[in-house]
Formats: structure tokens, sequence, C-alpha cells
């Protein structure tokens, strides 16, 4: 009965998820549609002296550029049902195949920057939560509000500046070292390589976190059940560990997973800083070389990538929280 | 006697930090913006002095073209403070409208919402990129970019105050007395919701000036002879290896300190306005 109940909730979640999925492509693809940018000419590029007008009539209609554009949206969506995201113009590339090579090396900044502002985040929060109005706590708190204030490119440039030129410990830029085959390429130098973006995004992501489970940390220590514990002269690391630990870490693990996106448009900008060879990187070169395929795909990627996110807290909220689970939904 | 009298010398104290809380950021932004237009005629090429270290004569050193870095700087913050300013304006605007015509129907207050799901359902930064691309750059299209991904945030807040404020009273009575929609908007909604509205704005207005700074870096939006800080610090970006770190430092070191300060005056008025829930989070 109860697994009923909760298949159903999260099915309306991942309905209403999906809808908006389809809501951004079809926005992306209008706004992309209304962009000055003549896909024809895109496309020939160079070669715009040597082609007639009569095959740039040709090639604006076998692509069916004169229909109405929800017509030309259903074409478009059917392919990328079908995994066809259509060929890049930059690259030369089928779409898809540029996503499968770069989705890795996104996942790998992203994850880790997440898994590492959340430990990091988590541990500050409590810290300054279980001790609140101390020299710590505004240390914390000081650290969270400048770091949430600062630009994400210029703490990667400072980053890099100082440990890549000036201390030399790591590579300045790209994923992988130049000049080597991809098989050559060992695990080690991937790490070396993402060592300083996953610092640069995790030292910015850890604010939010820490913030938002200080609240936590203070709100639940004003509660009967740890007030009852405290009379029972449990307290401490202790109290914590077995009363109030379960309880923060919710909230703030539900809420890391709703800020994959944040981190995913922070990956953006230290994949431009550090020359990573991921997906925002792919996305910026794609709009800036007006290549629309390409740009459609990378957004589409990244609007999984916030939908998956936002799914996990959703699913997470609902699964684990016995509270929540009974009544609320 | 006493003690009324403290209490009014204690109000007037009171007031006259009220109005120092408006008039002073003001002046410091008028003053601002008046010295980056200043700073904007001291841009000079000088190839002579290329690449100088910060000195006494060029306090933040001088760029490959021999181009004063402290006013090249500040010439780019105001521009991003304008572009800012623009977009918060408007953006914070939008809100407003979209959360009283939530209010005032619920089919416009289930499209409203949709669309601000919609809007926040990418990455900021990828909306803002999006947009921009859309509208062909420029200074115009960072703009509007802006301006369409900034209002969800302030128009959520506003709606669920309103949501609230619908319940009270005061909004019953003057329903029963006939008042019409617009009425009740104006005379009541708009003045209860004035300190959200006010503190909502200038919390927004250093998330624009950050997201503006991110894509301009990016390289999308202004041409490169209208420096932004981002775009400054993009150039910088290729003179990391050779060692020249003023590039990089200074300019972001101004935009954080504007940025750190406009944010600590926004949070001063809210709790000044009493504003709940005033600081709103998001990259």
């Amino acid at each position: 009965m109860r697994t009923m109940k909760l298949c159903k909730v999260i099915l309306r979640k991942c309905l209403r998820l999906g809808l908006l999925l389809i809501g951004v492509s079809l926005l992306s693809f209008m706004l992309v549609k209304s962009s000055p940018i003549d896909p024809v000419r895109a496309y020939v590029g160079a070669d715009m002296m040597t082609v007639s007008p009569e095959q740039l009539e040709r090639i604006s209609s076998y692509w069916g550029l004169g229909q109405n554009p929800l017509t030309q949206f259903g074409h478009w969506l059917r392919a990328v049902l079908q995994g066809d995201l259509g060929t890049s113009t930059i690259y030369r590339a089928s779409v898809a195949d540029l996503i499968a090579e770069r989705f890795g090396a996104t996942l790998l900044l992203t994850g880790g920057a997440w898994i590492l502002s959340g430990v990091l985040g988590f541990l500050l929060g409590v810290f300054s939560g279980l001790n609140p109005d101390t020299f710590i706590d505004r240390t914390v708190r000081l650290y969270c509000y400048v770091l949430a204030s600062s630009p994400g490119f210029w703490i990667g440039l400072l980053f890099l500046l100082f440990f890549a030129v000036h201390l030399g410990w790591f590579p300045v830029g790209l994923g992988t070292p130049a000049g080597l085959l991809s098989a050559e390429v060992t695990w080690m130098d991937r790490l070396h390589h993402v060592m300083l973006p996953i610092a640069t995004l995790s030292i910015l992501g850890v604010a939010n976190v820490a913030l938002h489970t200080r609240e936590k940390v203070i709100e639940i220590y004003q509660q009967p059940f740890i007030q009852f514990a405290r009379a029972k002269g449990i307290n401490g690391l202790k109290l914590f560990r077995l009363h109030g630990f379960r309880s923060v870490l919710l909230p703030a693990v539900s809420m890391h997973f709703a800020s994959f996106g944040e981190i995913f448009g922070g990956a953006i900008v230290a994949e431009q800083v550090f020359s990573y060879p991921g997906i925002g990187q792919a996305l910026v070169e794609a709009g800036l070389g007006g290549d629309i395929p390409l740009l459609l795909g990378m957004v589409l990627v990244s609007a999984l990538f916030v939908f998956v996110g936002n799914l996990l807290a959703d699913i997470l909220y609902v699964a684990v929280d016995p509270r929540l689970r009974k009544g609320a939904v | 006697m006493q003690a009324g009298n403290e209490a009014a010398a204690h109000d007037l104290k009171r007031r006259r930090s009220d109005k120092r809380l408006i008039w002073l950021p003001l002046t410091a932004l008028i003053a601002l913006l008046a010295f980056g237009i200043y700073s904007n005629e001291q841009v000079m090429v000088n190839l002579q002095l290329r690449n100088q270290a910060p000195g006494l004569t060029h306090i933040f050193g001088t760029d490959w073209l021999g181009r004063d870095l402290f006013f090249r700087t500040m010439s780019g913050l105001t521009r991003s403070l304008t572009i800012g300013l623009i977009a918060a304006l408007l953006s914070t605007l939008l809100a407003v409208i979209f959360g009283i015509l939530s209010w005032w129907h619920t089919k416009i207050d289930m499209v409203i919402v949709w669309l601000a799901d919609l809007l926040l359902s990418l990455p900021h930064l990828v909306m803002l990129l999006l947009l921009s691309f859309a509208m062909g750059g420029g200074m115009k299209g960072l703009i509007i970019g802006l301006t369409l991904t900034h209002w969800p945030k302030l128009y959520r807040l506003l709606r669920s105050e309103i949501l609230q404020i619908n319940e009270s009273p005061f909004i019953h009575v003057s329903r029963q007395l006939g008042k019409t929609k617009s009425w009740i908007a104006g005379n009541h909604l708009l003045i209860l919701l004035l300190p959200q509205i006010v503190v909502g704005f200038v919390l927004m207005f250093p998330h624009a000036i950050l997201h503006e700074a991110a894509i301009t870096f990016l390289g999308f939006g202004l041409p490169p002879e209208q420096p932004a800080i981002g775009s400054i610090l993009s150039e910088a970006m290729g003179f990391l290896t050779a060692g020249i770190w003023w590039m990089a430092l200074f300019p972001g070191l101004i935009l954080l300190a504007t940025v750190l300060s406009v944010d600590w005056y926004g949070r001063l008025l809210g709790k000044k306005l009493q504003v709940k829930g005033g600081h709103h989070h998001g990259g």
C-alpha cells in the first residue's frame, strides 16, 4: 500500500518534470529559431561565394525551413527521441557522439565537486550550527557570504594563477596531458587535471549547503526531543550523533540535490577557465559559433542535469522522510 | 516627561539614520557612475607602457596595450553596474506585474507559475546564454536576457506574500465594500509589498551583476571596445601563464567589493524594513 502510494507520487513528479522538459525544448527551439543567425548561411560557411541562390533555396527546402515552426519542432523532437540530435557545424560530427564524448568529463567534474562541496558544507554547517555566535560560527558565515558574492570564474582564475602558474602543482588547462593518445591517458592524469576545477567549484558550492545546514541544526536543537535528551545527560558530539545527525542530513542532502543545476552552471564557467573539454565548453563554443544543433543538444543535456537533480531531491524527500510519507503527500 | 523626550529623540535619530540609508547609497552610486564616465576617457593605448606591474603611477598596472587597468576597470564596472541596474529594475517590475496578475485570476496564475518553473528548469547561465544568443548579443540582448531570467525568484516570494495578504480581514472588507480588484491591488497589495519589492530589487542587483560578468566572461554580449569586468578578466586569461597576475586580480577584487557592498546594503535594508526571507540565494 505504502509503496503503491510512493510510486504514484514519483510518477506524478516524473510527469510534471517531463512536461517541463518538453517545455524547455520547445522554448529553446523557438529561441534559437528567432535568433538572427541564418542556418543555411551558417551551414555553408566560407563557401558562400561559390553556392548559387538556387542551391541555397534547395538546402532550405530540404531542411524544411519554410514550414510552420511547430511542424519543424515536431520533426526535430521525433528525431531527438530516436537519438538523432543532428550534426554539429563546428565539429562536423554527430552531436550525440560529441555529447557522449564530453559527458564523462563533465560528470567527473560536477560529480566530484558535488560530493566534495556537500561533505565540506555539511561539516562546516554542523560545526557553526552547534556553536552559534562563536568565533567559528562567525568565520564560517563570513566565508559563506563572501563566497556567495564572488564570481566563480574569478576564483578559478586566482586558483590557476596561484596553484598552476606560481606553484606549478597542477597543469594549466585541458582535461588530459597534451600530445598523448587517448589510450595512453591514465586515470591519474585525468584526476590531476580535474582537481583544480573541482576545487574551484567546491569552494563556491560549500556556501549554500553550509548556511542551510547551520539553520537546520539551530532549528532542530530547539526541539523538545533534544531538550529531553539533554535532560537525560547526553551532550556534545554524542547528542548530535544520536539525535541531530539524521534530522539534519536529510534536508541538507535534498537541498544539495536540488542545487545540482547550479553546480552544472558553475561548471560551464570553470570549464572555460581551465579549458576543460566538457559539455559547458561545447555549449559556449556552440553559442559563439552559431552552431545551432550543438547548442540545442547541449541545452537539452543541461536541462536533463537539472531534471535528474530535482527528481532525486523530490524522491528522496518522499521516500526517506517518514513524516512526509504519511501525511503531506 | 523625561521618558517621552528620550523616545522622541530616539525617534528623530532613527529617522535621520533611515534617511541616510537612502541617500548615502544613492550618492555613492551616482558618484561611481560619474567616475566611470571620467575613467572611460582616461583609458588610452600607450604601447611604451605595456604590461607594467602595479606602481605609483598606475596603481592597478597596465595591460598588453599599455592601458591603465584602474581606469579600464572602473569604466568596465560602470558599464556592468548600468546593465545590472536596468536589468534588475525591469526584472523587479516584471515580478511585481506577474505577482499581481497571478492574484488576479487562477488561470493566469497557473500559466505564470509554470513559466517560472520553466525558466528555473535550466541552469541560470544556460538560460542566459540561450536568450542572449537568440537576441543576437549586444547590450540589448544582455539586458533582455538578464531581465527575463531574474524575475522568477522574486515573483515566487511576492506571490506567496500576496496569498497571505489576500486572507487579511481588510481585504475582505474592501471586497464587501465593492472595491474593484485594481483598487485593492493599488491601495493594499502594492503598498504592503513595497518593502519586499525594494529589498528584492536591491538583492537582485548583485545577482544580475554577477551573471552579467559571467556571461561577458564567456564572450557573449559586449563588443571588445566596450569593456565590462567579465571581458577584462577574459582577456586576462591569456596572460596568466606570462605571470601578469594584476590583470586578473584587481578587476575581480573590485567586482567582489561592489557585489558584497550592495548585498550587505540589501540585507541591512531588509532588516530595517523587517522583510522576512529577504535573502534569496541562487547562483
